[in-house]
């Protein structure tokens, strides 16, 4: 399987997710810079976090701008799986691949944690390796992660099973004392009606070696790679 | 050439954790009388256009398109004309 990571000026978690991904056995992760215009026949895109132009004006307002965003817009309106984690959730975001937008964390901190996120929809391509209902422990690092949707968008959001994932207790619980940022209903990832846009404020390519102690994050990516399998199959 | 000035606000009812840390910190210096603090973004933009109406189109189209997020954010602006540098003596 060949997977894209599209690099803006300024992302940082870039080569840890070509990292990742191309140590999967058979995998291949190629670094797609932001001025091309072409993916180049990728099966699948992961939007890599960072601060893609220094979050000048608003966090990916930029990006979803360059010359690469169109052709993974169109990945995207095709039916191709895009993942965008971090700063690659807020340039989905901003490029109207997912609806909604952040706001700065209401403790106006940058924050750097272990979180536990709860799986709300595990019937997605990023999440069919997970139980519904599972607990994952992912890191997060933002500072602007306080994800907002109008009422309108949140029932919408709620009647399509969109949310994925939210911030929770070690228990499961998604109440306000495990929300580390102010997300509405403690959205930490949302999909599109669609099924096949993804984005996620929690680091999954942080957590998925042995090494580190924690392979939840490699759940989204095997889950990734069996629908990608499935659809050739 | 036309300038455009152009604030960008948060929406009504949109939390704003800056507005609310600076509304805190006036209290903290004795303003006690500070209800609400609100922060945007000011820009300034200059155009080499000199008809109001093409310049309040792409104004509006700039604004929609980039320097706001129309899902939490509303924008306002005003344009005047604005003289050409004078020309370098010769």
């Amino acid at each position: 399987m060949n997977w894209g990571v599209p690099v803006f000026p300024g992302s940082n978690c870039d080569r840890d997710c070509a990292h990742v991904l191309s140590s999967l056995p058979g995998h291949r992760a190629r670094l797609i810079w932001h001025g091309d215009t072409a993916l180049g026949g990728v099966d699948a895109v992961v939007l890599p976090g960072g601060f893609s132009y220094g979050d000048y004006l608003r966090a990916g307002a930029m990006a979803r701008l360059s010359p690469i965003m169109k052709a993974v817009g169109e990945f995207a309106r095709a039916g191709g799986l895009v993942l965008g984690i971090c700063n690659g959730f807020q340039i989905l975001l901003e490029a109207g691949l997912l609806p909604g937008a952040m706001r700065p964390n209401r403790g106006l901190s940058f924050v750097c944690a272990d979180v536990a996120v709860t799986v709300d929809n595990a019937a997605t391509p990023f999440t069919r390796a997970c139980k519904p209902g599972q607990v994952l422990r992912l890191p997060i690092a933002h500072a602007e992660g306080n994800y907002y949707a109008d009422p309108v968008t949140l029932a919408t959001l709620r009647a399509n099973a969109q949310i994925v994932f939210r911030y929770c207790r070690p228990d499961g619980v998604a109440d306000d004392a495990a929300n580390p940022n102010g997300s509405v209903e403690n959205i930490a990832g949302i999909r599109n009606a669609a099924g096949n846009v993804l984005g996620l404020m929690p680091h999954p390519e942080r957590c998925a070696e042995s090494v580190f102690g924690n392979q939840d994050g490699l759940l989204l990516f095997r889950s990734m790679a069996q629908a990608v399998a499935d659809r050739a199959g | 050439m036309i300038k455009a000035t152009i604030h960008v606000t948060l929406k009504p009812g949109i939390l704003d954790p800056q507005g609310r840390a600076i509304r805190q910190s006036l209290d903290t210096l004795g303003f006690s009388a500070v209800r609400d603090v609100r922060v945007g973004k000011f820009l300034e933009i200059e155009l080499q256009e000199d008809d109001p109406a093409r310049a309040d189109a792409h104004l509006k189209a700039m604004c929609e398109q980039l320097l706001a997020n129309p899902v939490i954010e509303s924008y306002r602006y005003e344009l005047e004309r604005h003289p050409s540098h004078p020309a370098a003596p010769s």
